[in-house]
């Protein structure tokens, strides 16, 4: 089943898309959390799959690097599989679950709880670059207040939320700041995720299949999540320690184990999770 | 119990197998040929050939059979194998006026040069199940032939045009955007719009074609002109320098007259909606020449209010494949968005019970 595809060039994509592909990563990487959009191709997975994520990877792979694939934090789900699959055809790359061993990591939803390191390469899956999306959905009007770096409307929106419900609403995909200048979609990882983007080391680029975008975070960048002096930005998790290591550090997933109301609560990040004695 | 989770890769290869299987429906049947498929379905070979944005009949039918009849995702496959083809060059622009017509009507005028031709239509069937067609080795008796009339039938829009009745589209030669190789970007120009809506999908185009007709867009339309049949293809290499025909392929046209009240620059005249897809498909082409003239409404001075009259809402969900992956990915796991959704619940239910304890 993981049998080379032939008739295909590297990474799937010809050499003169994946060249595109790395001016549109130039100018993103130039310009942090702009988004630069770019001539995506359909690919053979369905958009909404990880299209951008997998046109980023297939144009920054090389034959000599590790990739690893995550969904929701794990190496195991399906789409992980079937996206680390996918290169194993068409570039034959070598594919590792450690984070620490990858040179290019691609996600959906979930940034590794192992810190990232200098040269390595965290490609996100996008659905909705625009994080003004809710609030203004043309497109050419957002284009323009992100020209002027109007973002009141956002500032608004949190707001509202806090004085309805005592907080902000956004779990998840909270807008950050990128280098004092872009607001910035971090793609949907939840807010517990968003610190990690801040001055790490590694560098972010982010593909949206579907709507044509790419954008990035150079490595040591400022990314702060948009929040209020006397409402400041709270990342969450589920108050619990990980059943299987024990973690109290890590993200969550909530297992329910029967109909009584059981639950219990695993480190979404299997790598990193795997990697420390259990309990 | 956590390992439900644990094995993708094993589940996949099986999910896969048992698909085979469920294509293949019962093998007591003879399986369905691609050549059964593409002469006896020929409609849904030509829509999924419009929307998979890859004129071969005979790729569409490998599509349609692979896909279990599914259109969407046939024209998917055909969109993801298209994307691997070497482009060669552009071809010139074809010429309905030349094509071979198969049908030709039109609803403004009783008679007109070349006539009017219903060709193979379902327009004056009775919707009577035939059960006739149950029993299969029944081949129709065929049907009489006319002469094929040699005179180029004149589109009624240039008759219009030769009175001044009808408002010129400017020419242009600037070279056309290309849709599959930029990401569409606004304004977009008609050139545009018509590419988009020529792959998007027919039900959204027909409900949106339907909604103009229905207030949502001011649309007074007449069906100037629907004709169908075979045009040429033809390029022109540099190194020859002329045009060198590489084949004919049939195409759906159909050209909307509708009212223009004039403004100070222009008379009242008429303008036109504009709709061309690859194949046989009048449904397709009538309801996208209404939503080419709804789009037209900036330009004409009209106040667009409508949904069929904003270019970003018809253009940016018009495309079938792109609307069905991200509909359809909401079936992936999100259970790390979903934990952060329970626990801000959590917390935010605290707060009002608190409150209300207080």
């Amino acid at each position: 089943m993981n049998a080379a595809l032939t008739g295909y060039n590297f990474g799937y994509l010809d050499e003169a898309t994946k060249r595109m592909i790395r001016r549109a990563l130039l100018k993103a990487v130039c310009i942090p959390g702009h988004q630069v959009p770019f001539g995506a191709r359909e690919m053979p997975l369905p958009y909404g799959w990880g299209t951008g994520g997998i046109q980023v990877t297939a144009s920054v792979l090389g034959p000599d690097d590790v990739l690893k694939v995550i969904d929701q934090g794990a190496d195991d789900t399906t789409n992980a599989v079937s996206i680390r699959r996918f290169f194993n055809r068409v570039a034959g790359v070598a594919t590792t679950e450690s984070t620490a061993e990858a040179t290019i990591i691609q996600t959906r939803h979930r940034i590794p709880e192992t810190p990232l390191s200098e040269g390595q390469i965290l490609v996100y899956q996008v659905p909705m670059p625009e994080p003004l999306f809710r609030l203004e959905p043309r497109v050419a009007e957002s284009t323009r207040l992100h020209a002027m770096a109007e973002y009141g409307l956002m500032q608004v929106k949190l707001y509202e939320d806090i004085a309805r419900q005592g907080e902000v609403a956004t779990s998840y995909n909270h807008p950050v700041m990128v280098n004092h200048r872009y607001l910035m979609s971090p793609s949907p990882i939840p807010a517990f995720d968003n610190p990690k983007m801040h001055m790490n080391a590694g560098l972010q680029l982010f593909g949206a299949g579907r709507e044509k975008r790419i954008y990035a975070v150079p490595p040591y960048t400022d990314v702060r999540s948009l929040d209020f002096e006397d409402h400041p930005f709270k990342p969450v998790r589920a108050p619990h320690a990980c059943a299987i290591c024990g973690s109290e550090e890590s993200y969550l997933d909530e297992v329910i184990t029967d109909d009584q109301g059981g639950r219990m609560h695993v480190c979404s990040d299997t790598d990193y999770c795997a990697s420390r004695p259990p309990v | 119990m956590y390992v439900s989770v644990k094995g993708g890769e094993t589940a996949i290869g099986h999910a896969h197998a048992w698909l085979a299987e469920a294509r293949r429906g019962d093998p007591a049947l003879p399986e369905l040929t691609v050549a059964q498929i593409e002469e006896q379905l020929a409609l849904a070979v030509d829509r999924v050939m419009a929307e998979g944005a890859c004129a071969d009949r005979g790729l569409a039918a490998l599509a349609l059979k692979q896909a279990r009849g599914d259109s969407t995702e046939a024209a998917f496959l055909l969109r993801a194998y298209r994307t691997t083809l070497p482009r060669f060059g552009y071809t010139l622009p074809v010429d309905t006026g030349a094509m071979a017509i198969q049908r030709r009507i039109s609803s403004t005028y009783k008679d007109l040069p070349g006539g009017q031709v219903l060709g193979p239509t379902f327009d004056y069937t009775h919707r009577l199940l035939d059960f006739a067609l149950a029993a299969e080795g029944l081949d129709p008796p065929p049907p009489a032939e006319a002469e094929q009339g040699a005179q180029r039938m004149p589109q009624v829009t240039e008759i219009l045009a030769q009175e001044g009745l009808m408002a010129p589209d400017a020419p242009s030669n600037a070279e056309p955007p290309d849709l599959t190789r930029e990401p569409l970007a606004f304004p977009a120009n008609r050139a545009l719009r018509l590419q988009a809506m020529a792959r998007g999908d027919e039900g959204f185009l027909l409900s949106l074609g339907y909604s103009t007709q229905r207030g949502y867009g001011n649309a007074h339309p007449f069906v100037g002109e629907i004709r169908m049949g075979e045009v040429s293809v033809e390029i022109e290499p540099p190194e020859l320098g002329f045009a060198i025909d590489i084949g004919d392929m049939v195409v759906t046209e159909c050209q909307m007259v509708n009212q223009f009240v004039g403004n100070a620059e222009a008379p009242p005249q008429f303008t036109r909606g504009y709709g061309l897809v690859v194949g046989q498909n009048e449904r397709k082409a009538m309801a996208m020449a209404l939503v080419d003239r709804a789009l037209r409404a900036p330009e004409l001075g009209e106040e667009a209010t409508a949904p069929a009259q904003s270019p970003e809402f018809v253009l940016y969900h018009c495309d079938n494949v792109e609307s069905t992956g991200f509909v359809e990915h909401l079936k992936l796991p999100h259970y790390v968005d979903f934990q952060s959704e329970l626990e801000k619940i959590r917390a935010i239910r605290a707060r009002w019970f608190a409150e209300r304890t207080e």
